[in-house]
């Protein structure tokens, strides 16, 4: 299953400024992380998770040391690059969903795609299967005002997945959602891990998600204090 | 191709919101072109009645005659040409001072003889036609009112004839037009030709001959010399190009607020959809695609607005240019004269230019507020957060 490092951390250091000094939010890190890996990066409130999956997913830069990611080095790309990057091969689900507001489901779906400059049949066949993973097939001309939490969480995970992504960065999908919600998602993502080995990176606090991962990495105070794989109990 | 589809989509998704904001800009677009068609209407009328009432095709001077001496009026009068003589194509006047004592008052006044069967000027000189002892007059309302003389009054009139010998007599006012000539309004009185010739002893002589719209270039003739419109209306072009300017300065200032307009809802639709273009980013958006896209939908907004104008206000406009727009009372104490009703006049010219100025101006303004975009953090922006 860890074959192929597609994702390397090597002595990553963040840090921003506050007022007249800094604050390092991400301490030494080092992980790596393989194809086709459902993990989860766990910890309090405040302990770097969110950070972390920013600069693996290319929105923000290393102030030390080394992420790669599919052999592109973080903080060296161009905007540009970092843009092709996020588009071509990394999908993101966002704690607060960002569905775009005047978009309805289907437009919501097929947005990477058209950013992919795929062709009408193939966007239109894309985003049906997409609707399809996540049970949402009837709602596609819904806005998301339209829509309840968990079907909106669940038209991010479409977006997220719909141009089958190497990687997808999930941060607190399931903060908004109510038990029953958060486990559909979850088997959902965990059907696709292993259909499609699309790898998962969460970050998370909730319970509910520790339970699906196969990988714990335990950050505290922007470092990481335990690194441990889960012995599959079978879930659902 | 894709920022444009993205840009439709988004102004077409924000619904009402985008429909407000076109609305708002067609109407500014409406007022700048008709504003502007009022004035070109204006100074057209004013210049066709100038024209009409004053000027004609053109005129021929006595060639001591200058208006804006009025001391050499004395001097500036002969015999009139044998071609000049009084027909349809020419109307010779004769120019005299006076002084007139309107209800114990003195004003001196410009008196005009002209043939009361002419049909060069369109000023009701038929009136002036009577035999009666008092010498008939005529008078525009503007120097009626000044002088407080109404149809039927009778005011004494005091002159200095060709030999130089003060005579006096009662004129009766026996007509009052209306005119926005001051021209031939203001410290004018009008007389019959022959009337006018015989109190001054100047019997078959005129100071100018005024030339049928026919007849707009013509030789000098001796002791004649040919003024045609265009030198004649030198002043009253000059006055245009003055208000003008004034006229320019409104109209920058429409366009200001179009511009405001426009680049207050760029900059909202910026702040408020700071979340939006942090998604669009962790989407795999450019910078330059997301500046594109806002770009294009203010064009966008200055399109539609285009196309909303013609639609509601393309009727609205050709109807008050045929109906005209009757102007307030009063108005016309501004310098220049503005007639009770004025039709706006369009032209293709102004229409186009008016559209492509918005057009792209607006472009430029909806261009300006997106490079907030550049300057921002995709981490903060996709949580929404405040900068
Ligand atoms: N742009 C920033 N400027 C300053 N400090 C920041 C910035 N982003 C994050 N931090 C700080 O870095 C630390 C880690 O933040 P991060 O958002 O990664 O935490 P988290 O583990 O995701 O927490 P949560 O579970 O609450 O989402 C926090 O103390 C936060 O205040
Ligand atoms: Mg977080």
């Amino acid at each position: 299953m860890e074959n192929s490092k597609i994702i390397s951390i090597e002595g990553l250091i963040k840090w921003f400024p506050i007022g007249g000094g800094k604050f390092t939010a991400l301490n030494d890190i080092n992980l790596t992380f393989g194809k086709g890996e459902f993990a989860g990066l766990v910890g309090p409130s405040g302990s770097g998770k969110t950070t972390l999956l920013n600069i693996i997913g290319s929105l923000d830069a290393p102030s030390e040391g080394k992420a790669t990611v599919l052999g592109q080095s973080i903080g060296e790309l161009s905007h540009k690059k970092a843009a092709k990057l996020r588009n071509e091969h990394l999908g993101f689900i966002f704690q607060t969903y960002n569905l775009l507001p005047v978009y309805s489901v289907y437009e919501n779906v097929e947005f990477p795609l058209l950013l992919l400059g795929k062709n009408a049949e193939e966007r239109k066949k894309a985003v049906m299967d997409a609707l399809e993973w996540v049970g949402l097939t009837d709602k596609i001309k819904s806005r998301p005002a339209q829509l309840s939490g968990g079907e909106c969480q669940r038209v991010a995970v479409a977006r997220a997945m719909v141009k089958k992504p190497v990687i997808v960065l999930a941060d607190e999908p399931t903060a908004n959602l109510d038990a029953e919600n958060s486990h559909n998602i979850l088997q959902t993502m965990e059907k696709l891990n292993s259909e499609l080995k699309t790898t998962f990176i969460f970050a998370t606090h909730d319970e509910k998600v520790k339970k699906y991962l196969h990988r714990k990495v335990s950050l505290f105070d922007g470092k990481v204090s335990q690194d441990e794989l889960v012995e599959k109990v079978g879930n659902g | 191709m894709l920022a444009i589809k993205l840009a439709y989509r988004n102004l077409i998704g924000a619904g009402l919101r985008t429909w407000l904001n076109v609305f708002v800009l067609s109407l500014s677009f409406l007022v700048i072109i008709w504003h502007r068609g009022i004035i070109n209407g204006w100074d057209r009328q004013a210049r066709n009645d100038t024209m009409n009432q004053e000027i004609g095709g053109g005129q021929y001077w006595h060639e001591n005659y200058d208006p804006y001496d009025p001391f050499t009026l004395t001097d500036a009068h002969g015999i009139i040409h044998e071609k000049l003589q009084s027909d349809d194509n020419y109307a010779p006047v004769l120019v005299a001072q006076a002084t007139i004592y309107p209800g114990g008052r003195v004003q001196s006044v410009l008196l005009k003889g002209i043939e009361p069967a002419q049909k060069v000027l369109t000023i009701p000189t038929e009136y002036l036609e009577s035999d009666a002892v008092e010498i008939p007059v005529m008078l525009g309302s503007r120097m009626a009112e000044n002088n407080k003389l109404k149809i039927g009054d009778f005011v004494t009139v005091r002159w200095r004839d060709a030999n130089g010998t003060f005579d006096a007599a009662d004129a009766k006012v026996v007509h009052i037009f209306k005119t926005n000539v001051p021209m031939i309004d203001n410290g004018q009185m009008w007389v019959s030709l022959k009337r006018l010739q015989k109190i001054m002893q100047m019997d078959g002589e005129a100071t100018m001959v005024v030339t049928s719209q026919d007849i707009t270039s013509a030789q000098d003739l001796p002791h004649w010399l040919f003024k045609d419109y265009s030198i004649l209306l030198k002043e009253f072009d000059e006055m245009i190009k003055m208000k003008n300017v004034g006229g320019l300065v409104m109209w920058f200032v429409l366009l200001l607020l179009a511009w405001i307009a426009i680049f207050d809802t760029q900059v909202l639709s910026i702040f408020r959809r700071q979340k939006e273009i942090g998604t669009d980013i962790a989407l795999g958006m450019t910078r330059g695609q997301v500046i594109r896209i806002f770009t294009i939908e203010g064009a966008m907004h200055g399109i539609l607005a285009a196309i909303l104008a013609a639609i509601y206000g393309a009727p609205l406009l050709y109807l008050q240019a045929v109906k005209g727009m009757s102007m307030p009372e009063g108005t016309d104490d501004m310098g220049l004269v503005i007639s009770d009703t004025i039709y706006p006049y369009y032209t293709i010219g102004l229409v186009v230019v008016t559209a492509m100025v918005v057009l792209i101006t607006t472009t430029i303004v909806s261009f300006l507020p997106t490079r907030r975009i550049s300057k921002m953090n995709p981490t903060d922006a996709i949580r929404g957060k405040i900068q």
